[in-house]
């Protein structure tokens, strides 16, 4: 049985009126300022729809769990003693404590540190001390931990969505499952496991990373030091994002946008399609010329597919609100105010269960782990800065417009094909222009927002 | 055949490399390592504040050339991870590192521009031998001030260092910044630290 909650923040009429505010050329300002429409957002964009949670490598076992966030809400990923998958709200049933203070372990149960009432890790409450003081009777599930009505995985990536009129998880990533297909399969067993993370913040909105997401035309300019530093010895060589620099505008890349907001950038035609050709672009990393050197010996013809492993797959892949695939990491945008957003980088491994890659699985993580170091470190801490630069630019009130209408009005820019998707070209501002779509439909609509406390 | 310049290729982090930096970072800080040296205390505390002096004045190149030739700047993600497995904050080898500091030269890294501020205080510094007499493990407490756009915020943690010939000059084989909030989202993390 679910559970509506009495105030919903998403049924109390929009702040504004959005069709002032998000036009095709521009959106306003306050999208961006307004703690108001933050708020909204919180309901009208993260409960509405699906949001990535976590991934099933981070608990692997019956009973681990991590902390997470859907939107501002304190969650528990768990999965539960019978191996269901959960999505707990980390909030005591009784004044409203977080029940589990880790960010992550394995348990059975959560204790609240508080009043110590109990809670099984399926969200079922266990016991609270003393119950000869309650008239209640506490096998009533509303003294259950409230949990995501609706949990769904699609192949390791753990999404959860409070709208109980939300399409199935398959329909809902729609078009943008395609990408997430291949950038898994290009891996033994078609899947890696998640391992740490460079965990960035950045004082500014949530939508400006979002907006940013696949955006090729920043790259020359917001990353110009990193792509300076990744072509030192040889100026004019091709290493790392260097693909960018002449004219992107007619490079073999391209923008693909899907619908519900989720969008691809594909930068792989600009790379051969040869095993060893993403190795050979990769810019300088720790060790790479020892493993380089190590593999070939070990695997001679083949090693080429596996160095490919150690380097960055070349694509964007944007799943609204706040997934980011991009190169082999998992990036997770949560927001926390108006003006301030969380970005964790997770590093993923690649995992070799069927002994495809001839041991050497672990010289491919050891490059691969270093190779993900650098984007985080050289890159986006630049288009962070930006970021904050931008919310900073905000401040001026009577200014009110940001545009992103670079390609519109242009005839022949841009193909639709058969299911709709958009393809245009990668410095296209076509793919804001629609997630700006989605989000003002989804900030107009009334989503039947609800929680369950059913075990 | 020369050895290969670490400055331009990476032949010294190997697996082997790996391995005696996971096992020269473990449990290295115990009693009966514990150097009561004081001259030998005096020259490494000078030099670890000469390292905080060459960054607090952005003499990046000379902070530079207190690294061995082969050598690691480390900021683990985690506690006790081996890098092998894990993604680090940073883990630089000289190359990386040399990266590192032509990047902030190019006047285009937007994350310092404007440049931080910095005022680095380290104390606490105790010494501990290695199996090799010419190797001594440092730790020491810092406590960096940074102001960048406006604002003054705090670094602050512990640092391991591994320094090579303390008779002569001292040269820093491995530096591991071990940050406090380590596990955090950190904001703007563009400094050397």
């Amino acid at each position: 049985m679910t559970e509506l909650p009495s105030i919903n923040g998403a049924a109390s009429g929009p702040a504004y009126d959005y069709d002032r505010l998000v036009f095709e050329d521009r959106v306003h300002r306050v999208l961006y300022t307004d703690p108001r429409i933050f708020d909204a957002e919180m309901t009208r964009i993260f409960g509405a729809v699906w949001v990535y949670l976590g991934h099933e490598s981070q608990i692997p076992q019956v009973n681990d769990f991590v902390t997470t966030r859907l939107g501002r809400r304190p969650i528990i990923l768990v999965r539960d003693s019978d191996g269901v998958l959960r999505a707990l709200y980390n909030r005591c049933t009784h004044r409203g404590s977080t029940v589990c203070r880790e960010t992550r372990g394995s348990a059975k149960s959560f204790q609240c540190g508080y009043h110590g009432w109990t809670f099984l890790n399926s969200g079922k409450l266990n016991g609270v001390p003393w119950p000869d003081g309650y008239a209640d009777n506490f096998s009533d599930e509303k003294f259950n931990l409230a949990q995501v009505p609706r949990v769904d995985s699609y192949r390791g990536f753990v999404f959860g969505t409070l709208n109980l009129d939300a399409p199935a998880l398959v329909d809902y990533l729609g078009g943008v499952a395609g990408p997430l297909d291949e950038w898994l399969d290009r891996h033994p067993g078609g899947k890696v496991a998640l391992c740490e993370a460079n965990r960035l913040k950045f004082k500014g909105n949530w939508k400006l990373l979002y907006d940013n997401s696949a955006d090729g035309y920043h790259v020359v300019f917001s990353h110009r030091s990193l792509l300076a530093m990744e072509n030192r010895f040889e100026p004019d060589s091709d290493k790392g994002m260097a693909f960018y620099r002449s004219s992107p505008d007619s490079a073999p890349m391209y923008v693909r946008c899907f619908a519900n907001g989720h969008h691809f950038k594909d930068k792989r035609p600009n790379v051969e399609d040869r095993p060893g050709a993403l190795w050979d672009i990769e810019g300088p990393h720790p060790g790479m010329e020892h493993f380089e050197a190590s593999l070939r010996q070990r695997l001679g013809d083949r090693a080429d597919r596996a160095l490919d492993l150690a380097s960055s797959e070349p694509v964007n892949i944007n799943v609204f609100p706040n997934l980011h695939i991009l190169g082999n990491h998992v990036q997770v945008s949560t927001p926390v105010a108006v003006d301030e957003t969380d970005t964790t980088w997770y590093g993923t491994a690649v995992v070799d269960d069927d002994g495809a890659l001839e041991g050497t699985v672990d010289a491919i993580n050891a490059l691969r782990m270093r190779t993900q170091e650098s984007f985080p470190n050289f890159g986006e801490v630049d288009d962070l800065a930006n970021f904050e630069q931008i919310q900073v630019g905000f401040l001026a009130e009577e200014d009110e417009w940001v545009y992103m209408h670079r390609g519109l009005g242009i005839p022949g820019r841009l193909k639709v094909d058969d299911e709709g998707a958009i393809t245009g070209p990668p410095t296209d501002e076509v793919f804001m222009r629609e997630h700006m779509k989605v989000w003002k439909r989804l900030m107009t609509a009334e989503p039947r927002i609800a929680i369950t406390r059913t075990v | 055949m020369d050895a290969p310049d670490p400055s331009t290729s990476s032949y010294y982090v190997s697996d082997d490399f790996y391995a005696g930096l996971v096992d020269e970072f473990s449990g290295w800080q115990t009693p009966e390592r514990a150097i009561s040296d004081a001259a030998l205390r005096e020259s490494c505390a000078r030099f670890l504040a000469l390292e905080a002096r060459l960054l607090d004045q952005d003499r990046f190149d000379d902070w530079l050339a207190l690294f061995a030739p082969e050598c690691v700047y480390w900021v683990p993600g985690t506690r006790d991870g081996d890098p092998r497995r894990e993604i680090a904050i940073a883990f630089d080898d000289r190359r990386r590192l040399e990266d590192r500091i032509f990047r902030l030269n190019t006047g285009e890294a937007w994350s310092q521009r404007p440049g931080s501020r910095t005022t680095r205080m380290v104390s606490n510094i105790e010494l501990f031998s290695t199996g090799d007499p010419e190797i001594v493990m440092a730790r020491s407490n810092f406590l960096t001030v940074e102001f960048r756009a406006g604002a003054t915020r705090i670094w602050a943690g512990w640092a391991g260092h591994r320094l090579r010939d303390a008779t002569t000059h001292w040269r820093i084989l491995v530096k591991q910044v071990n940050l406090i909030d380590y596990d955090q989202n950190l904001r703007n993390p563009s400094i050397v630290l």
